[in-house]
């Protein structure tokens, strides 16, 4: 794909196991923030393939991404900050709404038992992320650590199968990283879900992911385990530099 | 208060000076006629009401204003045309069938509105500048209008709701006189009121209502989470017209179903900018300012231009609500309630 000529991303081709965590790791401008916005549909590809679940496609669209159960978080925040933690975790519940606009409005029967019955999942959610207590607050008021703990939440709502994480640590002391680490993991093994994440801090990624892709001006530069991405030549001149 | 706070808080009154001043020469504005001998309690206080129920008229179009705004950024300038297009509507069909039947054909006939309006309009011109759409919405106005007239005529129609008519008179053992008030302004306002509170119970309290707060916050990360925008904006377009038509009906009922409803109706553009154009309450307080300061300057402005200047004093209803807002805009270019950019540089 390319930005007003620039070419933010070629030739760039990797896959996604079911369950595994994969890391994406570049320097700043390696063009992976592009990349998950490509996956969940913000981003039109100008040439290649997605394939999801066994099915190829051109491009994807957000709502139709989270239709196939693909969440995803945001690097700079994008929380509804005037809204409730609780409001905010429950958009995320949208989908699985099916009840019409008419009995919401009415307070109908179905759609009350339907609005009870998510918010059931999404008490799950906040007490399984640890943030009970700040149910009620609006988002913008929460400091930033937390405020990236009910993007997660939110995301978490769909249920996904597949959750894009963009830099869900960034910004954060050694005490709040660790607590994000612990939820990623949890989240991976107790719901079975897909991870892709990005991520700068090294021993986090080298930590966590199962298999990391490195990107570097847009291109793929590597793909392994942590220990085989770390022994690369070609990465470690990224990172470093070459002498000239 | 610790000295350090102390600075702090005189700067900040420092900063707000304008704000301060405006609302003294409004309040003073207010008070003038009181203080001078000019009104007696009782009219005061009869102005005073009129001003209110005209301005909750206010509010009800500036909050379908407000609506389309917030969840779609679209500076909808076919609010007023809306509001005529509906009470024109309503008024031609009650002529063939009972007045409920023709109000719920009504609101149909705004509900297929707004889905046409996503369909052929927002839809194709997504992403586009707000200028661009604000064109979009000033041809939309135009249309409606011109569609109203070839359909169902251009003289001066009547709703009867059965409200009643004649005025009463409240408090005589308080003022001398007592104080006139219109039972059909008092039915009206009742209504605005009770639609005010629907509105904001139906968007604390249910989930699609929590779906267009989440869109007007947003849009990408509504999107992300799968809220369908194009969804979203039907509803929106619709709950606008379904605004409308009752201003409309509540309207017509008053004045008549006639062009002219929608220029008055565009009073509501000055109203929503006072508000903030993003907030509810915005929409509602600054239509009751506006309703009462253009009463107040009709007809104690006009009566101290005529002594003092021997002028004429005439028709300052007609720009005292632009004056107000342009005064407002000045000294709090956000509105009343809307929110304060800051932007990182």
């Amino acid at each position: 794909m390319t930005f007003g000529g620039i070419k933010a991303l070629v030739d760039v081709s990797f896959d996604v196991l079911e369950h595994e965590i994969r890391a994406i790791i570049g320097p700043n401008g390696a063009g992976k923030s592009s990349l998950l916005n490509l996956i969940n549909g913000v981003y039109a590809p100008l040439a290649g393939t997605i394939s999801y679940l066994g099915q190829a496609r051109t491009r994807m669209h957000p709502h139709e991404a989270a239709r196939l159960g693909i969440a995803r978080t945001f690097q700079s925040l994008a929380l509804f900050k005037g809204m409730s933690v609780l409001d905010n975790i429950m958009t995320g519940r949208t989908l699985r709404m099916r009840s019409g606009l008419l009995a919401q409005a009415l307070y109908l029967g179905p759609a009350v038992r339907e609005e009870i019955e998510n918010r059931k999942r999404v008490e799950a959610i906040i007490e399984f992320l640890e943030i009970q207590a700040y149910r009620r607050q609006p988002v913008g008021s929460l400091p930033y650590g937390l405020q990236k703990r009910v993007d997660l939440a939110r995301a978490l709502a769909l249920e996904p199968r597949l959750l894009l994480l963009d830099e869900p640590m960034a910004g954060m002391n050694l005490e709040e990283k660790q607590d994000m680490c612990r939820f990623v993991l949890d989240v991976n093994e107790e719901f079975g879900t897909t991870l892709v994440l990005i991520e700068h801090d090294m021993g986090v990624v080298m930590d966590i992911s199962d298999r990391v892709v490195v990107l570097d001006y847009g291109r793929k530069i590597g793909d392994g385990t942590p220990d085989q991405v770390r022994a690369s030549q070609e990465v470690i001149n990224a990172y470093l530099g070459i002498a000239h | 208060m610790k000295p350090a706070m102390q600075r702090l808080s005189i700067v900040r009154l420092r900063r707000q000076w304008p704000v301060v001043l405006l609302a003294a020469l409004l309040a003073a504005g207010l008070l003038a006629p009181l203080a001078s001998g000019a009104a007696t309690a009782g009219f005061f206080l009869e102005v005073m009401l009129g001003g209110l129920m005209a301005g909750v008229l206010y509010s009800l179009v500036a909050l379908g204003f407000v609506l389309i705004y917030k969840a779609s950024g679209v500076f909808n300038y076919a609010q007023g045309a809306m509001v005529l297009f509906a009470a024109l509507a309503t008024a031609r069909m009650a002529e063939h069938m009972p007045l409920a039947l023709a109000v719920v054909a009504a609101l149909l006939l705004m509900i297929g509105f707004a889905w046409l309006v996503e369909r052929l309009v927002l839809r194709p011109l997504v992403n586009q500048s707000g200028a661009t759409l604000l064109m979009a919405t000033l041809g939309i106005s135009i249309f409606l209008e011109g569609f109203g007239q070839a359909v169902w005529g251009n003289d001066i129609y009547r709703i009867d709701l059965g409200l009643p008519k004649d005025p009463m008179i409240v408090g005589v053992h308080l003022f001398e006189g007592g104080v006139l008030v219109s039972r059909e302004d008092l039915v009206a306002a009742s209504v605005a009121a009770a639609l005010v509170l629907m509105l904001s119970l139906f968007f604390q309290k249910t989930a699609t209502g929590r779906a267009l707060r989440a869109v007007a916050d947003d849009h990408l990360a509504a999107q992300s989470i799968g809220i369908p925008l194009n969804r979203i904006w039907v509803i929106v377009w619709a709950v606008a017209g379904f605004v409308a038509l009752v201003a409309g009906l509540v309207w017509g009922s008053k004045l008549g179903v006639q062009f002219s409803l929608s220029q008055v109706a565009l009073k509501a553009l000055p109203v929503a900018i006072l508000g903030g154009l993003t907030s509810i309450p915005g929409a509602i307080v600054g239509g009751l300012i506006i309703g009462v300061g253009e009463k107040f300057a009709d007809v104690f402005l006009g009566q101290a231009l005529a002594h003092w200047f021997n002028l004429e004093g005439g028709g300052i209803e007609q720009w005292f609500a632009y004056v107000l807002v342009l005064g407002f805009l000045l000294v709090r270019p956000e509105g009343l309630f809307g929110e304060r950019h800051i932007d990182r540089v």
